[in-house]
This record gives C-alpha cells, sequence and structure tokens, in this order.
C-alpha cells in the first residue's frame, strides 16, 4: 500500500483524508456480508450527521411559520414600533431589542477588559503552577447554570446594588444622564453585571486559546529587541491576535444576547426605553419566558416566536463572523473542543 | 546614550509592573463573583437540606417543610430521555465527521454543530413547542427531554469528532491490513482508543444542560406533583429553582438554595470527574 501512497510519519494526529484515498486502493474487498455491514455502517452515521442539519433547519422551519401571522400582519414594522399592547392586538419590538442591546453593551464593557486580563495573565504572566487551576476555576463559572446565577443576583448581588453600589453611583456619575432616576436595584445595570460575569469564562477562554496561537518567535524577537515582558505582550502578542480577540468578544456578545433566565430574574421586566441605566427594562429572550406561556390568542403567540426568529437570525450572524475572525488566528493549530 | 537609556527605562519598567498589577487585578475580580456564589450556596443550600428534602414533594403555601424529590425524579427523567436520543446521534455525527466526511458535507455539518451551539437555549425550547406541545396539546417530559437532547449534540459531535482525529492513523491502518472490515475497526478499535475522550465530552454535555431552565419553560412546563408519565408536565430542578427564587415566600426561597447547592454539586461532580478521566487516558487536548 506505501508504494501508491509516499509514507506518511507515524502517527500523524489521526489524517481520514488519507486513509479514505488508502482504502480505495485494497486490491479486495472482504466477503459481502461484511461489505454490506460497512455500507450500512456509514449510512447510519451519515444519518446521524445530516440529523444535525435537519435540527437547525427545523427549528428555522418551525420559526417561521409560528410567526407567519405576525410577519404577514406587521411586517418591517414590527421592528420599528416601540407598542407592546397584547390586548389591543398591537406588537412592536423595539423595547426589547433596545433591552436586549443595551444590556449586553453593558455586559462587554465590564467583562471585556477583565477578560482579556485573566487571559493575558494565565497564558504570559502566571506560574505553570497557577495556570491549570487558574483555567480551572474560571471554566468553573462557566459551569455555574443561568438559574443559580439569577437566584444569586436577586439575593445578593441586588440588595448591594441597591443600597450601596447605585446610590455611589447616582451621586458621583449623576450628571451624565446614565445613572439618575429611582433605584429599584433590578434593571439594566444588574442585568448587565450578571451578564458580565457569565460572558467572562467564555470570551476569556476563547481569547487564551488565541493567544497560544501566536507563533513563539514573535515573543521571543520581541523579547530579543529588549522590550520588556508588557511591550513583548503588546506588540508581539496581542497585535498578532486581534483578529482572534475580536471574535471571542463577539462570541461572548452572542452568548449574552442570548441569555435568559439570569436577565429575566434580574431586569425588571418592563417595556420601557430609558436612557438611565437604572431603570429597569426588559430583553427578547426575556419576554419570551415571561409571556410565552400565558399568550392566549394566535397573533400574540405569534409575535413572540417572531421576536425568537430575530433573535435566532442574529445569534447565527454573530456566531459565524465570530468563528470567521478565530479561525484567521488559530487556522494553523489543531482546534480544541468547543467551550 | 547612557543618560538617556536609564531614564527610558525606568519609564517601562514602571509601565511593565502597571501591567501586571493590572492583569493581577482582573483575576483577582472575577474570582471575587465564584467566591461569593459558591460561598452562598454552600451558607444558605445547607440549611435547607435535609432528608424531607429528598424525599417528599412541595408541601401548599404557608406550611413549611417539604422538599424537592418530585423535581430531582423529574430533572434525572428529562436528562436520561435527553441522553438516549442525544448521545448515539452526538457520537454517530462525530464519528461520521472524523472517519467518513470528504469535502463540502463534513464542513456543513460541522459549521451547523457550530451554529446550532451557539442558538439560544429558549429559541430552541420555542421550536420543540411548536414541534411537541402543539401537537400532543399539553406540555410533557418527552417534550423536555428533546429539548435538552437538541442541546447535547453539538457538544457532544465536535469533541467526540476531535477525540478520533486524535487517534493515530497507524491505529486504524493495523486494524484494516489484518482484515478487519471498517465499521469493525471503528467501532471496536478506534472508538474504544479515544473512549476516555468520548465520555469527557459527552459528561461535559450532560453538565451542561443539566442546569438549563429555559428551554424546559414551556416543554417541560414544571409540576408542584409527583409525576414520572412521559406524556405529562412534569417537574425539574432548575425550573423548581427559578419558580422558588421570584416567588415571595420565605419557605422557597430556602428550598430554592437548597435546590441550587445539589445542583451545583451534581455539576462541579462531574465536571472534576471528567477532568480526573481526561488526566488518565491519552488524550492530553482535552483540558
Amino acid at each position: 500500500m506505501s508504494a501508491v501512497q509516499p509514507q506518511q510519519p507515524m502517527g500523524s494526529a489521526g489524517n481520514p483524508e488519507t486513509l479514505g484515498q488508502r482504502l480505495r486502493v485494497v486490491p479486495r474487498r472482504s466477503s459481502t456480508p461484511s461489505r454490506v455491514a460497512d455500507v450500512t455502517f456509514k449510512a447510519l452515521v451519515w444519518v446521524c450527521a445530516a440529523c444535525v442539519l435537519a435540527i437547525v433547519g427545523f427549528i428555522l422551519m418551525q420559526l417561521i411559520q409560528g410567526s407567519w401571522l405576525s410577519l404577514r400582519q406587521f411586517g418591517w414594522k414590527f421592528f420599528t414600533g416601540s407598542d407592546w399592547d397584547p390586548v389591543n392586538g398591537n406588537f412592536g419590538a423595539v423595547p426589547f431589542i433596545y433591552g436586549t442591546l443595551l444590556s449586553s453593551l453593558v455586559a462587554l464593557i465590564i467583562a471585556v477588559p477583565l477578560s482579556l486580563g485573566v487571559a493575558v495573565f494565565i497564558t504570559e504572566m502566571c506560574p505553570r503552577s497557577l495556570r491549570g487551576i487558574l483555567s480551572y476555576l474560571t471554566e468553573l463559572l462557566a459551569a455555574i447554570p443561568s438559574v443559580i446565577y439569577g437566584l444569586w443576583a436577586i439575593f445578593v448581588l441586588i440588595p448591594l446594588l441597591r443600597t450601596k453600589v447605585e446610590p455611589a453611583l447616582g451621586s458621583t456619575l449623576g450628571w451624565t444622564g446614565l445613572f439618575t432616576g429611582p433605584i429599584y436595584g433590578v434593571g439594566m445595570l444588574t442585568a448587565g453585571m450578571i451578564l458580565a460575569i457569565m460572558i467572562i469564562p467564555i470570551i476569556s477562554s476563547i481569547t487564551r486559546e488565541v493567544l497560544v496561537a501566536v507563533p513563539h518567535q514573535q515573543r521571543e524577537a520581541a523579547l530579543a529587541l529588549g522590550a520588556t515582558r508588557w511591550e513583548m505582550i503588546r506588540m508581539g502578542v496581542l497585535r498578532n491576535a486581534r483578529a482572534g480577540i475580536f471574535g471571542a468578544i463577539i462570541l461572548g456578545l452572542g452568548r449574552a444576547l442570548g441569555e435568559t433566565m439570569a436577565v429575566t430574574m434580574v431586569i425588571g421586566n418592563r417595556a420601557e426605553i430609558a436612557k438611565s441605566l437604572f431603570a429597569p427594562g426588559y430583553t427578547m429572550a426575556s419576554v419570551i419566558a415571561n409571556e410565552f406561556s400565558e399568550a392566549t390568542d394566535d397573533l400574540y403567540l405569534s409575535a413572540l416566536i417572531e421576536i425568537g426568529l430575530a433573535l435566532f437570525i442574529v445569534t447565527i450572524v454573530v456566531n459565524v463572523i465570530a468563528q470567521f475572525l478565530i479561525w484567521t488566528v488559530t487556522r494553523g493549530t489543531p482546534r480544541r473542543a468547543s467551550v | 546614550m547612557s543618560e538617556i537609556v536609564p531614564a527610558l527605562q525606568w519609564h517601562r519598567r514602571v509601565t511593565d509592573k502597571l501591567a501586571t498589577a493590572i492583569a493581577v487585578a482582573c483575576v483577582l475580580l472575577v474570582m471575587l463573583p465564584l467566591a461569593a456564589i459558591f460561598a452562598y450556596l454552600v451558607f444558605r443550600g445547607i440549611g435547607a437540606l435535609n432528608l424531607a428534602f429528598f424525599t417528599q414533594i412541595p408541601r401548599p403555601v404557608g406550611e413549611t417543610g417539604g422538599g424537592m424529590a418530585n423535581a430531582i425524579v423529574g430533572s434525572i427523567v428529562i436528562l436520561l430521555i435527553g441522553s438516549l436520543i442525544g448521545v448515539p446521534l452526538g457520537v454517530g455525527s462525530g464519528v461520521y465527521l472524523s472517519e467518513y466526511s470528504r469535502g463540502q458535507f463534513g464542513r456543513l455539518v460541522r459549521f451547523t454543530a457550530d451554529v446550532l451551539n451557539g442558538v439560544p437555549s429558549i429559541v430552541i425550547g420555542i421550536a420543540v413547542y411548536a414541534l411537541l406541545v402543539l401537537r400532543q396539546k399539553h406540555f410533557s417530559a418527552l417534550s423536555g427531554g428533546v429539548a435538552l437532547e437538541i442541546m447535547m449534540i453539538p457538544t457532544i459531535t465536535r469533541s467526540t469528532e476531535e477525540m478520533l482525529r486524535l487517534v493515530p492513523s497507524s491505529i486504524r491502518e493495523a486494524a484494516l491490513g489484518l482484515g478487519i472490515p471498517q465499521w469493525r475497526s471503528t467501532l471496536s478499535i478506534t472508538l474504544r482508543t479515544a473512549m476516555s475522550g468520548i465520555v469527557t465530552g459527552v459528561m461535559l454535555a450532560f453538565a451542561r444542560v443539566s442546569g438549563e431552565t429555559a428551554p424546559l419553560l414551556f416543554t417541560a412546563f414544571g409540576n408542584q406533583f409527583w409525576s414520572t408519565r412521559l406524556d405529562q408536565p412534569i417537574a425539574a430542578l432548575p425550573l423548581q429553582i427559578f419558580v422558588y427564587a421570584i416567588s415571595p415566600f420565605e419557605e422557597w426561597h430556602r428550598l430554592a438554595w437548597g435546590g441550587a447547592l445539589v445542583l451545583i454539586v451534581l455539576i462541579v461532580l462531574t465536571s472534576a470527574s471528567v477532568r480526573w478521566v481526561a488526566s488518565r487516558g491519552f488524550v492530553e487536548g482535552s483540558r
């Protein structure tokens, strides 16, 4: 067989491409029953793989079908109207879109610097013995279910914000207009903070992966030119990993946009557009969570499903962009299991 | 020259130290909520756990006592349904991607799995609602299981594929060289070699969905009473925690903390055992 193909290095991490090519030149297939078994097995795993495609297709189909009524009735007005009035059958999604975007933005503003700091520390600065435990701990943050974040926020974070943090913010930064109005504890700021805690592990672990993928020569070259460690990180590592880090941030954004339970529990659930971060709001995901099982008439249900459809499309677009950006940095190195 | 350099060095050295300090501060700031959450879970949760918590169903509002036995059993039922469908499908498509896929179709499946991984769980809940709940005319344990299964598949698919790719070609070739048909070689040689890695992926997927609440809201729906019937609404631990957490009753808050502690212990045990299995297997890259 090796006469047909050039010799592969032994133990090269499984390369089915060449294996497949080799299989084709096996001169004589064994007996027919095992041939049948081979074909059956291949068909079986093909069906499994096709199921993945089918599931996504079916989700899209169900969403379009379910939201058809609302799509036809409102058209684009659905995404420009700010009136959400189930009683009179009038639906506009702007307050929810605003709430989703604003809470995710707050989350990114808090989470991005922190996650970058953590990623840089773990990959470039920390002693080898700490590396494993620190990455395990940040991943543990990702393992905590959303509903537990919500529970903790209700009983710990909200009282803390209401009594200490928000009054302080209001008196020092009230002039910006972002921190004014009555203090409830629940609201955009709380939602943004809890979202930030939830997306930090995603952003920092992907950033770590990207930083590790930056070739070692870049670091060595910078150090050899007399750079300090920070200058080496800034010029040799971060600059080369820019696109990938951006991808990690966008992936975190994708997670924040679709996050449901914790946000529903802390954002206050009021369909209003307010400039102040203290004010309660509502997000696309949380309006679905709260009102879906109460939606009695078809149009109401259809409008909620349309919000789900919009969320589905937006998260897909966001994820595709993120995957592409991460790929531009890590394409040379083997990928690790997704988070 | 020698006079300029020290001044420059001083400035640069301070920046360097400052950057390190900021990075350390970031790590500490991130560890703070982690520590706070676990401390509160243990502190508030331990008090709620007793025999009744694991053996009784919730009491009506106003009475003290009662437990979350039905929610724990319900969660197990839903997770079992999810795993029964999700694990074979996920492993199967992982095998396809690693052993058979060439060209476009494989790439499409891989891409779709990544997309599915990013779809918000509440959207999956809606889709399953439209497929099963609307047709059956009522919420059911089965539909909850299906929702979780959809969430498990992409994780299992991608991790299985990656673990199988770590198996050296020479092992496959040795098996084929001995005249073993390919399906046999894949099943009893390649898959067996990568088994610890695949189990790791499955356990991670399991841990991830065991705390999912949003897709169960309008599929499994929750239930205050005992039910293990697949065609009826069923209680689930995360759902019950949600309902109790936003309720105004002190007694229910206590139960919510207890439930949260049980859930997090389950998840941490799973992920810790995964690390242990992964560190012993041959697969190094599996974290």
